[in-house]
Formats: C-alpha cells, structure tokens, sequence
C-alpha cells in the first residue's frame, strides 16, 4: 500500500493539535513555534503533491478509500486533482503563515488559539480531498465550530455579534446541503460523489433536480458569498483576528466555490446551466455581487471593512465563471464554446488561488497597520508612504495584484473569466466589468492616495491614534509578507505553473457532457 | 429459566435496589458505599444486557403469557436503561449526599425508576403497559420532589403529578377503547383483529389512538403535553432531571414505537399524520421558547422537548421501512435516543458539577467558565455541539438519520420545519458556548471549580462516547440495526 499521503495532509493538523493540548499552558513560547514548524510537514507533502500531480487528464490521484460506516453505506474516501492540489497548497501555505504571524501578536490563550487553528486547518484541508458526501459534510463542518471561536474569543468590539451570525449562516447553508446529500443519496444510491455525478441524480425529473441544485447550491453561495447571502461577511471579516480573517478570505470563502465546481456543476448541470443561461439568475446575482459589492468599498471608511467588500465583488468573478461555464452546456457551440467555457473555468479556479493570496495579503496587512495605531479608519491617516516605505510598497503590490494589473497574479484570472464569459454570456461580462474600473478606483484612491500619499500629518496621527509609534516593518512581517509577494508575481509571470493544473481538470469536467 | 437469564438485566437492577433500600434500614448510621453498590447493580445489568444483545438469542414471541416481548428491541432499551441510570447515579453522589440525609433511598428508586422504563419498553400488552408506566411515573414523581425541603422541588412534584395523573387517564381510556373494538389486550392480537376489522370502527380507533398519544406524549414531553416538563425539570434536584430526560423519554418513545409498529399498523395514515403535526408543533415550540430561558435546566428541558420532535420524524416514515435501506427512521430513531442520552447526561453532568461548587443554575453564571473549569467547558461544548448536530459528535448522526427517514418518506415540509429549526436551536446552545468562552467571569467569582471524581467518570464516558458515536458509528449502528423488531 502505498503511503497515504492525502490522509496526512489532512490529518497532520490534528495530531498537531494533539500535541498543542498536551503541552502546559505556561509553555507559551514552545506551543507557538511547535504548531508553526509541525505545520510545514503539511505544506511541504502539499508542495510535494502539487509537484508530482498529473494535469492531464484531470482525474483524481492518490485515491484512498477505507470502509467507515458501511451499514450506512459511508465511506473513507479522498482523491486529489489539479484543483484541489491547488486548494490544498493554498490552505497549507496561508495557515503557515497565520501560525507564524501569531507568534508575535497574539498573547491571549494562546494554547486554545493554537489548538483551534489546527481543528480549522484540518477542516479545510479535509473539504478539498474528500470524495465521500458525508465526509465532505464532516469537514465542511468541523472548520465551523474552531471559526466560530476564534472569532467570538480573540475577535474586536462587535466579535460576539459577528461570531454567532457566521456560525447561523453558515449552518442554515449547511442543513440545506444535508437534505440535498440525502435526497441525492436516495435517489442514486451512493455518497459517492465522482459516482453521484456519473449517475446524473434526478435525470429525468427537471423540478427535483431544481430543488437539490438549489439546496447545494445556497449552502455554497453562503459560504462564497454571493449577494444576497453575503451579508455575514463583512461583520464576520472586520471583527474577527487578522489571522482569522486571513483565512476566512483566503480559505473558508474558496470551500464554497470549491463546492460549487466539485459538486454542483458536475451532479447538477441541466439546472445549473437553466439557471445560468435560460433563467439567468445566477450570473445575475454574480454580476451584482461584483458590482455592488465594489460600490460598497467605495463608501467604506474602514479599511479591513474594505477589504471585506472587495471579497464579495472579488468572489463574484468566482460565480461568474462558473455560471459561464454552466451556461455554455444550455448552448449548442461546439467546440468554440467548449474552449471558451473551460476558459471561464480556469479562470474561476485561477481566482480562487489568486484571491486566496493576495486578499489574504491584504488582511495581514490590515492588521499589520491597526497593531500600530490601533485605529483602521482610512480618514485618521494619510501620507503614510513617506514614513513607512516598506509597508508602503508591499501594499502598492498586494493593492496592484487585487486591481488586476498585469504581471502579476490577479490579471490573468479576471482575463479567463472575462474571456470566457464574453464568448457565453457576453451582456454579463459586460457589466461585471465595469467591476475592475470601480476595483481600481478604490484601490488607488481609497487606499493608495488616502491611506498613503500626501503631506503625513503628526497631530492628526498622534490625536487618532493616541501618540501610538509608527514604525516600518519589522522582520517577521516581513517575513509573513514575502511568500505571498512571491506567489503574486510568479502567478502573474507564469500562470500556467497552476492554470495547467485546473485546465486538466475543467476540460475533464466539461468535455464530459 | 431461559425465561429467568432474559429478565436478568431488569431483576439486576430491581434487587439491588431491594438490596439498598433494606441495607439502608439496617442500623442508623449513614452509609456512604450504599451509593456504589446502587452503581455496581446498575452496570452489573448493563453488562447482562450487553451480553444477552450480543451472545444469546432472544425469542421473537412474546412469554410469560403474552405479557412481556423479550426481543431484540426489548434487549436494547434494557441496556439503555441500565447505562442511563449508572450514569445518573455515578453523577449524584456528592450531589445528594450534600443535600439530604436519606441520599440511599434516592439510588434505589433512581434504580427501580431504570426498572420501570425497562419493563415500559418490553411490555407487549395494554395492561402491562399501563402498570408499568405507572411505576414509571409514581416513582419520577417521588423523585421530582425528593429535596423537601426546598419548595421549587415540592411544587415541580405536585405538577407534574398532576398532569401524570390527567395523562394516565386519557391513556387508560383509550386502552378500554381499544379493548371494546378488538376484546384483547394483547397488541399482537389486536393487530390481527384490526387488520380483518371494517372501515366503520374508525370511529372507535381514531379516538384511541388520540387517547393512547396523550399519554405516550406525556411521557415524551411532546407538545402539546410537554407544560409539566420545564417546571419538573427547574425543580427536580439535578440528576433527578438528568433522568427524567432520559429514562422517561425513551420508555414512551419504545412503547410508541410498540404499540403503533404492532398493534396499529393498519390505522398508520391515521397517526403518522397525527405525529407529523406533533412533532413540528414540538420541535418549533421547544425550540422558540429555549432561546429565552435564563435558566439552564429550563432551557435544557425545552431543548429535551425539542428533540422529542426531532425523534418523532423517524417514527413518522416508518411505514417506508424495508430492511437494507440506511434511512428506515426506526433504527434513526434508536440511534438518536442514544446519542442524545451521552450528550444530555453529559451536559446534566456539568450542570451538576457547576451547581455544586456554585448553587447556581443561571446561564449567565456560567460566564468564564473555560477559565474557571477548562475540563467542564471544554466537554460542555461537545455535548452542545453533539445537541446542536454537528459533524463529528454523535448528535450528528442521529440528525442524519431522521433527516433522511423524513426526506425518505417524502415528508418535505416537516424535513423543511426541521431544517429551520436545528438552525433555531444552534443560536441558544451556543449562547451558553458564549458565556463559557467569550465573556469573563464576574470578578466577585473566579474560583476554580474541580469536579468530583464520579462526575469525572460521567463526564469522561459520555464525552468519549459523544466522540466515538460521532467519528465511528459503525458498531453503534449495526446494533440498532439488530435491534429492529
């Protein structure tokens, strides 16, 4: 037998907590560097998958499958493919990175900090592997409970508030999700998800089709979030830790998207390309995510509120994509269209990555700038730029990435999606565009020129932040800030090191129909 | 005396109380190891039972005359009984030692209260079901008001009492009904006379079967026969709530189970439809109402009484059963009993454990917890999370079942009054998570708080448990699956 190596991944974080429970509170300084150096095992079989996974054709590898509940018909199942090996590299990285953050700015509890970000990080890790129903179902859940936590206990002012109406909704998705698994279930027979999908559930009965697809589909638009179900998000992102909110934006938001290329698209393609092209109203809700959601940042003052928002527009090119890429199997194109929807898909995939980096980029860097002043309204800044060059300039990447510039990672996703979609469902590309112009107005006018240019006034800074120091980066900021500045710009000099990966995976899925 | 080694569990457990109850008499000064010894018959016919599922078996007919179904369904809730009440009596110990002298009397009526829900669940005959539900109940009311002395427990005593006594009357006359129409008390032969009978008694069944629910939904705490239980619960001492949430609970869910599987299968159009409105009518009621309450047993009463609805929608699809299918709703039923037996005596465990370092019920109380007791709130959590449903912990399994026996029986709406309402009950159960680990505790409060060793047992077994059923089912769920009848 070979070496499970998904198994590990999965449940390394685990056993890290394990050892995080038995080590004695007081052992502050030992808790914080086992949990980061135990959490480069992960990253590094991650790494390891990502390199020797096989882009063409885009079928799971590494399959482990055990018997768990066999009298109930649930199985141990995982399998990797060009996506999730990317979705895992993601997750494995950023929780890295939030391990090592902490190191030096949380101070409170710091043994249950640890020991529920590992819950966390096991239950993501487990979503993007999982090949059975309920054991998707299993982790789906698991990465609530530590969330919920983690918000409500090292969160700011309003985190109680926030924490609960994370939790409520994404639990209300997730119950819908159940009744959709089971009645997918009764239907076919299996928790199997890659045989679900191969069965085609509710083949003949379009209505009942429409009911699961939209079950599946809710649980995961939550989670995306897609207007209208978004509005958890902005209080859940500006009260939680920044780590929190690294991965809340990095990850947690990707699972929902995951969901809907892993599960939906394949299980529900009849419903999901009548609501995508005959009913539109997905791409419509995508496009008002997009473009709502950017108006939004506009009128924020607050500046990881920003950021919140800017998720919600940014996730809506997620939908977008896939929405084309449903809606291109409700037309009869050919090959064209085929090319164009895979694009689209690619696309999709693509901005989950790309997302995932550079918001959560853009978190840390929140949180680097309210450790200081302790204050993240835009308005008691400005001028910035002059004192704290550093910081500066890895917010004018991290900010130029999230506009879409070119040569680095957030272009070539917005430029799949949009290529894709223009070919599909070409009215709503065209409004979703208009997106990117409002993206770069906030970008360069909320943050860059209010936040950083300009005269820096010392009165104002001492008066809004009670004369708190402004220093430029230190080491370990820097340090955070590096991998992700690296990802940034390889993705956008080289995109095809990951775009091959969901090309093998996106031309399998749609070529199948 | 095959007869004999099939009633040993249930034997077990009524000698020694016997055997407390006379020790007791003997002499005048307190004994303490009374306690263990009432513990000691609990698992002792634990282990019988566990033995007798396992390696020994059982009749499928009814013996002793009809009277009692030893069978394999019989055999769990015996097993069930026997652990509840070990766990119950493993958690009270210091609990009622430090609050009446008579603490030995406590245990044998807590073991002959695990005697009477055993004798519930295997009785196979109308009359034997009412003496048996009587014993129940005489000794929960005794119980309920055991601290005399303390006039919330006198005055839940008396309630309850009082609408055990309505209950029992309605479900009596709905026996004679049933006894008019078919002349036998026996549910198998009712069945058969039922089955041959004509469409023209419905008027004589359908109100029995209104009566018969009255009192099994007592039992329950169904709505709308639920408004003794929050008062019985807030004034019964603790594990005497503990028990009532349990025992109680799963003795009315198998003779539901029993008297509608057997004796009314042909009228089951009639009552599942009845169910169905019960259990929405439970399962938002409860719900609704837990959200307000300050008190942690009121509120774990209404969650209990939430749950019940939850429950009933496995019995609801019954008539879809078939074996080999994984949603028939019965065994849904019986694994969710289980489930919610850890999770509950668990919680009830913490409860107990923070009432005796503080006396204090009060949700809001429970502020800091995780920094006073990171043991007690960190095994709280689970049994809340285990309550609430998620993946993980048992409680998830038992939702998955009934879920999908719901959904499997095309019961859409209520599936869709369920979904809502499991969402409902996540925001109080999680409001309790909240003071435990986001607030701080009250300044003039920061002691920590040790529980006892015997809580500690209670709580390492039901968490465990909690645990084991939630990641490996597999055992749990075969030995539902060998206990349909």
């Amino acid at each position: 037998m070979n070496f499970p190596i998904l198994s590990a991944i999965t449940f390394l974080p685990l056993l890290g907590a394990l050892i995080t429970f038995f080590i004695p509170k007081d052992k502050e300084k030992t808790i914080r560097w086992t949990a980061t150096i135990f959490s480069l095992i992960p990253l590094a079989l991650s790494v390891y998958i990502y390199a020797v996974v096989r882009a063409d054709p885009g079928e799971m590898q590494f399959m482990e499958e055990y018997t768990w509940i066999p009298s109930a018909d649930i199985f141990y199942r995982m399998g990797v493919d060009g996506l999730s090996a990317i979705m895992l590299f993601l997750t494995t990285i950023l929780s890295t990175l939030c391990y090592y953050y902490s190191i030096y700015t949380i101070k409170d509890r710091v043994k249950e900090y640890y020991f529920l970000f590992q819950l966390l990080q096991l239950g993501m890790s487990g979503v993007f592997v999982s090949l059975d129903f309920v054991f998707f179902y299993l982790f789906w859940e698991i990465g609530l409970v530590p969330m919920y936590l983690l918000i409500g206990v090292w969160g700011g002012a309003r985190r109680i508030y926030a924490s609960i109406k994370f939790f409520l909704y994404t639990l209300t998705g997730s119950v819908a999700m159940l009744l959709a698994i089971i009645a997918v279930y009764l239907n076919v027979g299996t928790f199997n998800i890659l045989d679900a999908a191969a069965a085609q559930p509710f083949a003949g009965n379009f209505a009942a089709a429409s009911i699961a697809f939209w079950a599946f589909f809710i649980a995961f638009a939550i989670k995306v979030p897609l207007f209208p179900f978004h509005t958890w998000l902005p209080d859940a992102h500006t009260e939680a830790p920044t780590t929190g909110s690294v991965i809340l934006a990095g990850v947690l938001l990707k699972l929902g998207a995951y969901g809907l290329i892993r599960i939906v698209l394949p299980i529900f393609p009849k419903p999901f390309a009548y609501y995508s092209y005959n009913v539109p109203i997905i791409p419509i809700l995508a496009v008002i995510s997009i473009v709502y959601g950017a108006l939004v940042c506009m009128a924020q003052w607050d500046l990881k509120r920003l950021v919140a928002y800017s998720s919600v527009s940014h996730m809506g090119y997620v939908v977008l994509g896939i929405s084309a890429a449903a809606a291109s199997l409700a037309i009869n194109g050919g090959e064209e269209m085929t090319t164009s929807a895979i694009m689209g898909l690619n696309g999709a995939s693509l901005q989950l990555f790309t997302h995932g980096i550079i918001t959560g980029g853009l978190f840390f860097l929140v949180g680097m700038i309210y450790e200081r002043a302790h204050t993240r309204q835009i308005k008691d800044f400005g001028g910035l730029g002059a004192k704290v060059p550093y910081y500066y300039g890895v917010v004018l990447i991290t900010g130029f990435a999230s506009l879409g510039l070119p040569g680095l990672a957030g272009f070539w996703s917005e430029f799949f999606v949009f290529r894709g979609t223009f070919a599909i469902i070409p009215v709503f590309a065209m409004i979703g565009v208009v997106g990117i112009v409002f993206t770069a107005a906030y970008i360069l006018w909320k943050i860059v020129q209010n936040v950083f240019l300009g005269e820096f006034d010392q009165d104002k800074w001492d008066k809004a932040t009670h004369h708190a120091e402004l220093t430029d980066l230190a080491t370990f900021e820097k340090i955070t800030m590096w991998p992700l500045i690296i990802l940034m710009v390889l993705v956008g000099f080289y995109p095809s090191a990951v775009v091959a990966l969901f090309n093998g995976v996106s031309t399998a899925l749609l070529s199948n129909f | 005396m095959q007869t004999l080694l099939f009633l040993l569990p249930q034997l077990i457990l009524f000698l020694s109380a016997l055997l407390v109850f006379g020790i007791d008499l003997i002499g005048s000064n307190e004994k303490k190891w009374l306690s263990n010894l009432a513990l000691g018959g609990g698992v002792a016919s634990l282990m019988v039972a566990v033995y007798l599922m396992v390696g020994v078996e059982l009749p499928t007919e009814p013996i002793l005359g009809g009277m009692l179904a030893m069978d394999t369904f019989g055999i769990y809730f015996q097993a069930f009984a026997a652990l509840a009440v070990s766990l119950v009596i493993v958690s009270s110990i210091g609990f009622m030692r430090e609050r009446t002298p008579y603490s030995a009397e406590f245990y044998s009526l807590i073991l002959i209260a695990g005697f009477s829900v055993t004798l519930v669940a295997i009785a196979a005959d109308l009359i034997m079901i009412y003496v048996a539900f009587e014993l129940l109940s005489i000794t929960s009311y005794i119980l309920t008001g055991y601290l005399r002395n303390d006039p919330k427990s006198s005055e839940a005593a008396v309630k309850y009492f009082l609408y055990g006594a309505m209950a029992s009357a309605a479900m009596l006359y709905g026996m004679s009904l049933l006894y008019g129409a078919t002349a036998s008390t026996e549910l198998s032969v009712i069945a058969s006379t039922l089955l041959g009978m004509d469409a023209s008694l419905r008027w004589v069944i359908f109100p029995a079967i209104i009566l018969l629910l009255v009192g099994f939904g007592f039992k329950i705490a169904a709505v709308p026969f639920h408004q003794w239980s929050p008062d019985a619960y807030e004034g019964a001492p603790t594990p005497v709530t503990a028990f009532l949430s349990v025992g109680p609970k799963a003795a009315g869910f198998a003779v539901l189970m029993r008297v509608l599987f057997i004796a009314l299968p042909s009228f089951s159009t009639d009552w599942m439809a009845l169910l169905s409105a019960i259990s929405m009518m439970t399962m938002t009621l409860g719900n609704m109402v837990a959200i307000s309450q300050k008190n942690i047993k009121r509120m774990l009463a209404y969650s209990s009484i939430a749950h019940a609805g939850y429950i009933l929608m496995g019995i609801i699809s019954w008539d879809k059963w078939e074996s080999g299918s994984i949603f028939d709703g019965f065994s849904g039923v019986l694994i969710y009993l289980l489930v919610y037996l850890f999770a509950n005596l668990g919680a009830f465990a913490v409860v107990i454990a923070f009432e005796n370092a503080t006396d204090s019920n009060k949700i809001e109380d429970y502020a800091g917890l995780m920094k006073r007791s990171p043991l007690l709130a960190g095994t709280m959590i689970i049994f809340l999370l285990s309550l609430v449903g998620i993946p993980g912990t048992g409680g998830f399994i038992g939702k998955f079942f009934v879920f999908g026996a719901a959904i499997r029986a095309n019961f859409f709406v209520l599936a869709g009054v369920a979904l809502v309402n499991s969402v409902i009950a996540a925001f109080y159960y999680l409001n309790v998570a909240r003071y435990m680990f986001f607030q701080q505790p009250k300044e003039e409060i920061q002691t920590p708080i040790e529980p006892s060793s015997g809580l500690k047992v209670a709580l390492a077994v039901t968490c465990v448990l909690t645990l084991v059923l939630g990641l490996y089912a597999q055992p749990f769920f075969q030995l539902v699956q060998n206990s349909l009848f």
